[in-house]
């Protein structure tokens, strides 16, 4: 069963490949002829008329803000691809849940060994699938979310021409996560991690013509790679000093680990400590933390439904996970820990302030995502990985529900994403609207929501936190909460409610097909009904019961959560309808107050739009020196240092020699034969004769 | 064990197709067709022999198995073939290449067909000479002669600055193989013998061991190549035909690091460990200063050459580790490097063939008319990036681990080349494959032939094969490598016994 739910999703990628492939070959004959433009000159017209008409397409293409791709007939086979890629997921969605009961609550763990992967020496790398609790509660929301995205986006999609290539690719990103997840060791963990980033980098740019598509592709996977370096240098570590990267082995060695010390460029570090830190950087690269979250927000160019599912509930959280199920080695170092929280809080913050003034509906709700990863990470370095796992469980409910929501909104205002340009659409997609508010009302943490139970509970999990970072974790957390509330309530005033802006849009805005309207119906449900019937297994006293051996908490800090005092309790929900208030006399009661402000603090609104300019200061200090430096080494390292005191150097001597000597056409194939022979004749003679004597 | 000299077959076989060609009448079309195809028949028939060793091999002993052995010059020098876990990988990836190069060249070359077959063919067999060569003369003869066809190759069929690429790559092996030749008559001086065997078991002298070392040094580090004697390689690369290029990037470059693992580690056990912190200083600033200079690449090949050498740098970074991972890993990135610079390079050969220019910003939007195209050189791109689930994974990662446990630093730096390689090949990836279609000169070009389909196809599949599944290389060469690993670290620990003692 566990099989199937894994290798289902791939089986219908490789079907949607192979469709996807099968059609493009049909459209797309090969020959190794061209005709140059040359011989176009003197064609017919017949053939320069079809050239005018391609580039037209094109020039369309790169205007156009999504994807219409009209004038392109749809894929050979797309209904079969999607329907197909679809079905599997469902199939495998359902099994994930049965498997999420058998574990979770009837213990079932499970471990299947598949194959030998990596073998060497002491070297032993498997490929497994293990499913514990953790592992369960990942298994039913990645597959949840997954097959409701792409039902969703059968109707998202349906005027785009290369729709079995896009189901190929989320039914890829859904195979790898699930491997990440499933994984028993860290090198098939690092196998997931991977494919999701190529699942990632492949959606993304999935509109290969935009420019900026494939800029934020390969934006994606770099910075990612970023993070691989240091997850990387973990598996190293670990190997290094356990001699394995089994988990099992790994956790049982991690106690005898807490002496030892690693010594990297004459820094004798404390083991434990580097590795989780190197570890935790794949992490940040991958949930997008302060620092590595530069290619989050870009990763909007993909379509909204890849949004919803890759960067909102599912990808973005692995490294959540990867720090929840590496937690008995988090816990053995309380220094790798307080960089966690640290992180954790600062992103929270970051992002919810830079989120306050965004007007791309997109980039709102992804530096949203961003800021809820932070949460989770604070609830990580607060040691209560059960309940960052929670809010890991309900965030991806409701941010998938927001995005999707978005992806409605969008197809409805004809692929507008600015929220300045809509305004009033409650009107026109009543059920859209309806749903976006109780996505937002989970995410704001409104009493009862899902949102309400997992957010609080990491507020909670920071105020009694023993770190050097827990009162910063605790206050940051709660200011982002008001700030939360704030931004998520602007996005829905601003794109619901008021006079509409750009009435032709208005007027022909419609609510989406029912392919999309049924995955924000049960995505709503679950905002509501994760919350509360999961509390008890999450942060309950039902945790030990159900994560068992799965996570290693901090011992006691769900006891001292349940015994902070009211006001603390409070202060979330407080700053909850603060936030709200705010935003309803900005956005509603007074809509010149926003603007005032703005003019009022131009420095302060240009670096929250701006992003605290991380992008251009990247850009300088990275990227320019790297290919300043790369320049440098070619042309003068390789050209001029290397080659002009090396071989050309001498081969100019070289050169004037021989041709004074002898005077041979192309001399140095016979140069080096001539080279050669001599050595071997010499050679030769020196055994024949040499050693006669002998 | 064999009833028949399997290894001289596969060695010489493809001279028998040489001499068939050559005998041909006429220089006719008819005759160039028949040349290509003897050559891809002899090719091919050769694969199928050389799976015969495969077959037959017994993967859990470490000696040498199928050996032959001739006296041949005054009773000293003999003509010894054997393989071992270590060459047999080397000597299958070659004769499972030369087929796919033959085929590559079906179309793209037009002049002097029969030469350009005989040349491959004579390399084939200089090349799977070397990787089975046991006598250290034989080797020698091997391992220089096969420069001598790839020089007609570059110099005939080349691209314009063919005599400069000639010439450059003529100096850097001329010195190597002048001093390589010192130390095989110094070490005929000191064991009597150039049975490589025999010499894996002679014990030298820590002094001749350095000296030896650092000669043959000379002569793989340019092979390899090793920063900073690199700087042939991109300019042969351009110059080279595809299959030229398939074959200098695929095979020629292993043999340094085949040299490393045949000679450095078993015979100069000491030396190597001595000059370790030398090979670990040239790998990570090789693999970071060639990732750079790849990122501001301007024409593709270069680009891959450049990359090339970053990769190679993984590879004797690994083997001096000395750990049975980083040797393993060693041997398993060089086969995969193989698969898939090669697989690379016939991916450019097929728009040059169309386009006649390797200039990136010549190209632009090719997945537009090129879908298969862009698909297969996706994967490529991805195991270039050294991508789980690609056999360029399996390889990176195992030197890395390899050589972690050696020198944290090393390997700290070395991986730092994850990050760069994303950064040069997906921009590469991005500038020719996706964007708009909107070059008129691009306007007509087509997909892949089914021909050249049938060249690339196979190859993804077996670099997505032994990067889910690289069980069946690490198997042969394992109980090889772990010899060689376990003799290698006797040797350093009695040495560093022996110190203490004193």
């Amino acid at each position: 069963m566990i099989e199937a739910i894994v290798f289902l999703p791939l089986a219908g990628a490789i079907i949607a490949g192979l469709i996807s492939l099968a059609g493009a070959r049909a459209r797309h004959p090969g020959g190794d002829t061209v005709e140059h433009a040359g011989h176009d000159a003197h064609h017919d017209a017949h053939g320069g008329a079809g050239h005018a008409h391609a580039a037209a397409v094109h020039t369309d293409d790169d205007h156009g803000h999504d994807d219409h791709h009209a004038a392109e007939p749809a894929a050979a086979g797309s209904r079969a691809a999607e329907l197909i890629t679809t079905a599997l997921l469902f199939v495998s969605a359902a099994l994930s849940w049965v498997v999420f009961v058998n574990v979770g609550f009837l213990k079932q763990d499970a471990l299947i060994r598949l194959a030998p992967w990596i073998v060497s020496g002491d070297l032993n790398v498997l490929w497994s699938l293990r499913v514990d609790t953790l592992t369960a509660v990942m298994l039913v929301v990645v597959t949840s979310v997954s097959s409701l995205v792409h039902l969703y986006s059968m109707g998202y999609m349906d005027e785009d021409p290369h729709r079995p290539r896009f189901f190929g690719y989320l039914s890829l990103f859904t195979f790898a996560m699930l491997m990440l997840v499933t994984s028993d060791n860290l090198v098939q963990l690092f196998f997931g991690w991977e494919g999701v980033g190529l699942a990632s980098y492949l959606l993304i740019g999935f509109w290969y013509k935009k420019p900026s598509a494939n800029a934020a592709a390969i934006k994606a996977f770099v910075v990612n790679r970023v993070g691989d370096f240091g997850f990387a240098l973990g598996i190293f570590a670990i190997f290094a000093l356990v001699g394995s990267t089994d988990f099992t082995t790994i956790f049982a060695a991690a106690p005898g680990l807490t002496d030892k010390t690693i010594n990297l460029l004459g820094w004798h570090a404390d083991a434990l400590t580097l590795t989780c830190l190197f570890l935790f950087m794949g992490a940040m690269g991958k949930s997008a933390q302060f620092l590595l979250h530069t290619w989050l927000p870009d990763a909007m160019e993909g379509p909204t439904p890849v949004s919803a599912l890759i960067h909102a509930a599912t990808m973005v959280t692995a490294g959540v996970f990867m720090v929840a199920r590496l937690s008995p080695l988090f816990e053995l170092s309380p220094d790798a820990q307080a960089v966690v929280m640290f992180f954790g809080a600062t992103t929270a913050f970051f992002a919810a302030t830079v989120g306050l003034v965004q007007n791309d509906i997109k980039r709102i709700v992804a530096y949203s995502t961003c800021s809820q990863l932070g949460y989770m990470f604070v609830a990580m370095g607060a040691g209560a990985y059960s309940v960052g796992m929670f809010h890991l469980f309900t965030h991806a409910f409701f941010k998938a529900l927001l995005f999707l929501g978005s992806g409605a909104v969008i197809y409805a205002m004809h692929h507008e994403q600015d929220i300045r340009n809509m305004g009033g659409l409650k009107d026109r997609i009543p059920f859209t609207y309806g749903t976006m508010v109780i996505g937002t009302l989970a995410l704001t943490g409104f009493p009862l929501t899902a949102g309400y139970f997992s957010k609080d509970a990491i507020i909670e999990s920071a105020a009694v936190a023993h770190n050097p970072f827990a009162m910063y974790a605790f206050l940051l957390t709660v200011a982002a909460a008001g700030l939360t509330a704030f931004y998520s309530w602007r996005l829905i005033f601003k794109t619901f409610h008021g006079e509409p802006h750009d009435v032709k849009h208005y007027e022909a805005a419609h609510e989406a097909p029912l392919t999309m309207l049924v995955p924000l119906a049960i995505l709503a449900a679950g905002s509501i009904l994760a919350g509360f019937p999961f509390k008890d297994v999450f942060v309950g006293h039902g945790v030990d019961e159900f994560f068992r051996e799965s996570l290693s908490l901090k011992a006691g800090i769900l006891d001292e959560m349940h015994h902070l005092p009211a006001t603390v309790v409070y202060l979330p929900t407080l700053m909850m309808v603060a936030g709200f208030l705010v935003s309803w006399l900005f956005y509603i009661r007074r809509p010149y107050l926003p603007v005032e402000l703005a003019t009022q603090h131009p420095l302060l609104y240009k670096f929250l739009l701006n992003k605290w300019y991380f992008d251009e200061l990247y850009e300088v200090i990275f990227v320019r020196p790297a290919k300043w430096i790369g320049y440098t080494l070619w042309k003068k390292g390789d050209g001029f240092l290397i080659d002009g005191f090396g071989p050309d150097g001498v081969s100019a001597r070289v050169l004037d020699a021989t041709r004074a000597a002898v005077k041979v056409q192309s001399g140095y194939l016979y140069h080096y034969a001539f080279a050669m022979l001599i050595g071997v004749a010499g050679l030769m003679t020196w055994f024949m004769f040499g050693l006669g004597g002998q | 064990m064999t009833t028949w000299p399997i290894l001289s077959v596969v060695t010489f076989l493809p001279l028998v197709g040489a001499a068939l060609i050559w005998l041909l009448p006429g220089r006719d079309e008819a005759a160039d067709r028949n040349a290509r195809w003897i050559a891809l028949w002899t090719t091919l028939i050769n694969f199928a022999v050389s799976l015969i060793l495969v077959a037959r091999f017994d993967s859990s002993l470490a000696g040498f198995q199928f050996e032959e052995n001739a006296p041949w010059l005054d009773g000293v020098i003999q003509y010894h073939m054997g393989v071992d876990g270590i060459s047999l990988p080397f000597v299958i990836l070659t004769t499972a290449l030369m087929p796919f190069c033959i085929a590559a060249s079906w179309r793209s070359v037009k002049s002097r067909v029969p030469a350009y077959m005989v040349a491959f063919l004579i390399l084939e067999t200089l090349m799977v000479g070397t990787f089975s060569a046991l006598d250290l003369v034989l080797f020698y003869l091997f391992f220089e002669g096969g420069l001598i066809p790839m020089f007609f190759i570059i110099g005939v069929w080349g691209g314009p600055r063919r005599v400069y690429a000639s010439f450059k790559f003529f100096l850097y092996t001329l010195l190597g193989s002048v001093l390589m030749l010192l130390a095989i008559m110094a070490l005929y001086w000191n064991a009597g013998t150039t049975d490589i065997p025999t010499l894996m078991k002679t014990a030298m002298p820590h002094t001749l061991q350095t000296w030896a070392w650092l000669a043959f040094f000379a002569s793989f580090a340019v092979k390899m190549p090793m920063w900073p004697v690199h700087t042939w390689l991109p300019d042969a690369h351009v110059e080279a035909p595809t299959a030229g290029s398939v074959i200098l990037a695929a095979i020629l470059l292993k043999m340094g690091g085949y040299g490393f693992l045949r000679f450095s580690l078993p015979m100069f056990p000491l030396a190597s460990h001595d000059f370790a912190p030398l090979i670990f200083a040239l790998s990570a600033i090789a693999i970071i200063y060639t990732s750079l200079v790849a990122l501001m690449q301007e024409d593709m090949k270069k680009l891959i050459a450049y990359s090339s050498v970053a990769h190679m740098g993984f590879v004797t970074m690994g083997i001096f580790a000395g750990t049975m991972q980083g040797v393993a890993g060693g041997v398993f990135q060089m086969i995969s490097h193989g698969i898939v610079s090669g697989a690379l390079f016939l991916c450019v050969g097929i728009i040059y063939d169309r386009m006649h220019t390797r200039e990136i910003a010549a190209y632009g939007g090719l997945v537009n008319r090129m879908p298969l195209y862009a698909f297969v050189f996706l994967v490529f791109t991805m195991a270039n990036v050294g991508l789980p689930g690609t056999s360029g994974f399996v390889g990176e990662f195992m030197t890395l681990i390899g050589t972690f446990k050696v020198s944290v630093t090393t390997a700290f730096f070395a991986t730092t080349g994850v990050i760069l390689s994303a950064a040069y090949a997906l921009w590469l990836y991005r500038k020719i494959v996706y964007g708009a279609l909107v070059k008129p000169s691009l306007a007509t070009i087509k997909d892949l032939t089914w021909r050249e389909a049938a060249i690339l196809l196979p190859l993804v599949a077996l670099t997505i094969l032994f990067g889910v599944y690289p069980k069946p290389v690490l198997d042969m060469s394992a109980a090889s490598v772990q010899q060689l690993v376990d003799n290698y670290s006797q040797a350093v620990t009695a040495v560093k016994a022996a110190a203490l003692v004193q």
